[in-house]
């Protein structure tokens, strides 16, 4: 048990050095969009999913509905519905209280190196799941609370390039699954159609419109060999 | 949009969240299999959400932002999410600074 709680936190220390400069972008965008520091480290406790906390923060910067935020972040992380399925099949011997505690963490590399381990035939034990887990998971929440105390010094943003650095880490989380079925047609048609949307529509339509195009195009494209490879980003 | 407001929303996304991460397997436990197309739209869905907040800026973005998105996108082709987006960043640093 002491061992698979160590082999977790080692391999959690790459996680951690790689996801450190986006939990503390995201601390000091909170507050540029006009959280207060407490409020950005409630969000990287509570909600725990890099992308979506951007994307939650870009939309209330904007004059946004509550309720499309909320769905925004939603549709976001609805790529953990597929972790959960497939992951949940690996949680043997777990209680039901212990897999509600086990899902809670399932950020995107928990699922990578979950399945990972289990495909070395090794058991997906609570101490390795959360040895690996809860270091991320702590240091995520540190900095937030550090990117968001520092980040109210900043006084001029765009001299810094803060206000489009999150446009260029999405397109990086884009071209990450590159290697998915119908990637290129699905970026295309929701790209396109979230500019069509934007110029014409308004935003943030524009989001929920580009991507029900592409995944309209996805549920009707001829199926492809069945790949249910679901590696994300971080 | 109050503080309070904030704080509320920020919690619904945290349930929502964490709904997305039980949800497939309390779903899953009671099917046998996922239909192909549910799985295939359920896949588009990151990269298609993704994109919508990129795109709008090669209408919006001048010759720095665009730049910095091209360069992105070439440089992930090679190499992991954060050589990506640090070559981006400077991109965009370096020519906003030399007023392009």
């Amino acid at each position: 048990m002491k061992s698979d709680i160590l082999a977790g936190m080692r391999q959690s220390v790459s996680v951690i050095v790689s996801a450190a400069p986006f939990g503390l972008l995201f601390g000091a965008l909170a507050v540029d969009n006009g959280m207060t520091v407490w409020q950005a480290v409630l969000m990287s406790a509570t909600v725990y999913a890099g992308a979506s906390q951007m994307v939650g923060i870009e939309l209330f910067g904007q004059n946004v509905a509550p309720w499309l935020i909320v769905f925004s972040i939603f549709a976001v992380n609805f790529r953990h519905v597929l972790y959960s399925a497939s992951v949940g099949r690996r949680l043997t011997g777990y209680s039901v209280s212990q897999k509600a505690l086990a899902f809670f963490f399932l950020i995107d590399p928990q699922y990578a190196e979950s399945e990972r381990r289990v495909e070395q035939g090794k058991a997906l034990t609570l101490p390795w799941y959360l040895g690996f887990g809860l270091p991320i998971y702590v240091t995520w929440i540190s900095e937030a609370w550090i990117g968001a105390t520092f980040g109210k010094m900043i006084s001029n943003p765009q001299a810094l390039g803060l206000d489009f650095l999150l446009p260029i880490y999405f397109l990086g989380l884009v071209m990450g699954f590159r290697k998915r079925a119908l990637w290129l047609p699905v970026v295309l048609a929701s790209g396109a159609a979230s500019i069509l949307a934007w110029k014409f529509v308004g935003s943030p339509w524009h989001v929920s419109l580009g991507a029900l195009a592409g995944i309209i195009l996805a549920a009707a494209a001829p199926l492809p060999k069945v790949d249910s490879s679901s590696e994300g980003a971080k | 949009m109050s503080s309070l407001t904030v704080t509320l929303i920020i919690i619904a996304s945290a349930l929502a969240t964490y709904l997305t991460r039980i949800g497939g397997h309390l779903v899953l436990s009671q099917f046998r299999r996922i239909h192909p197309r549910v799985e295939a739209a359920l896949n588009a869905v990151p990269a298609a959400v993704l994109i919508t907040l990129v795109a709008p800026s090669l209408l919006t973005g001048g010759v720095p932002e665009i730049s910095a998105l091209v360069v992105a996108a070439l440089v992930s082709l090679r190499s992991g999410l954060m050589p990506a987006f640090i070559a981006g960043a400077v991109v965009l640093l370096v020519m906003r600074s030399l007023g392009l």
